[in-house]
């Protein structure tokens, strides 16, 4: 018995508070860290939207449960790729900052 | 107020108090169980929405695997940066505008809909719900093409990974 609009003013907050930290560190891992952030906002809505079509339609809508299913197939293969590439620049450039990753700077 | 709100305030006052913190802990090690303990309390909520299934993969996905992920690679990378120093940008507080800015934007738009005080009650049965996505999700009038192809991405970013990660000046001093 939540409203709906728990769950969404959460994972809106959420959501913000992960995009603050993509902008605001410093460090490639804690930006990685604010993307997932952000992907699990999304997923609280994709499965809080589910609910509420599977209530209102009272019947199994198993439509919503496969988005969040594919979201989070595709949150695992970047979080993989990207701290390769972070690990990667770091090899290279002896740094995770990425104001310091100026190599492509004309 | 009954026990399910109480249940979903707390885990939602502890997993937004540690994305805060994940954000702006200077240590980055602290930064990386913050954020366990964040996606922890995203996994109950989802218990509360009953999607015990994604709370599990939650669990396993997120706290087993990307978390652990992430903790390996701040501790690969921090030779360098011994977590002295300003760990945020000089320009934070545009950042944190950005941040408030979007979240008022969302939230206002959402109270516009007139769905948005729905008490989510509670559905027939769970398990109802994940034998129909088990279904759906390998037949051919459902989801097999994009299973298939998640699968092919994940098969393509694990190579991918490996490929990029792979240290060079071994290859050339073997």
């Amino acid at each position: 018995m939540i409203p709906i609009a728990w769950y969404l003013i959460f994972s809106a907050a959420l959501f913000c508070i992960g995009l603050f930290g993509a902008l605001a560190r410093k460090n490639a891992v804690a930006i990685l860290m604010g993307i997932e952030l952000m992907l699990n906002a999304v997923n609280v809505n994709l499965i809080a939207f589910w609910h509420y079509y599977a209530q209102i339609h009272s019947r199994p809508y198993v439509h919503g449960l496969a988005f969040t299913t594919m979201v989070f197939v595709v949150a695992a293969a970047e979080v993989a790729v990207g701290l390769a590439l972070v690990i990667s620049a770091y090899r290279r450039r002896q740094t995770p900052v990425v104001d310091e990753l100026t190599l492509l700077k004309g | 107020m009954n026990g399910l709100q109480v249940v979903f305030l707390l885990a939602a006052l502890v997993s937004l108090f540690s994305a805060v913190m994940v954000v702006s802990a200077r240590r980055m090690m602290h930064a990386a169980l913050w954020l366990v303990l964040t996606l922890m309390g995203v996994a109950v909520i989802f218990v509360t929405l009953q999607s015990s299934f994604f709370a599990v993969v939650q669990i396993l996905v997120y706290v087993g695997a990307i978390a652990i992920l992430i903790i390996f690679s701040v501790m690969l990378t921090r030779r360098v940066m011994e977590d002295h120093g300003d760990q945020i940008l000089p320009g934070w507080r545009a950042a944190a505008l950005v941040a408030v800015l979007v979240f008022a934007v969302l939230v206002g738009f959402l109270a516009l809909w007139q769905g948005f005080t729905t008490l989510l009650v509670e559905l027939p049965s769970d398990s109802d719900n994940l034998l129909e996505l088990g279904k759906a999700l390998v037949s051919p009038q459902g989801y097999v093409l994009p299973f298939e192809l998640a699968s092919v991405l994940l098969v393509a970013a694990l190579i991918g990974a490996t490929t990029i990660a792979v240290d060079r000046k071994e290859e050339q001093s073997r």
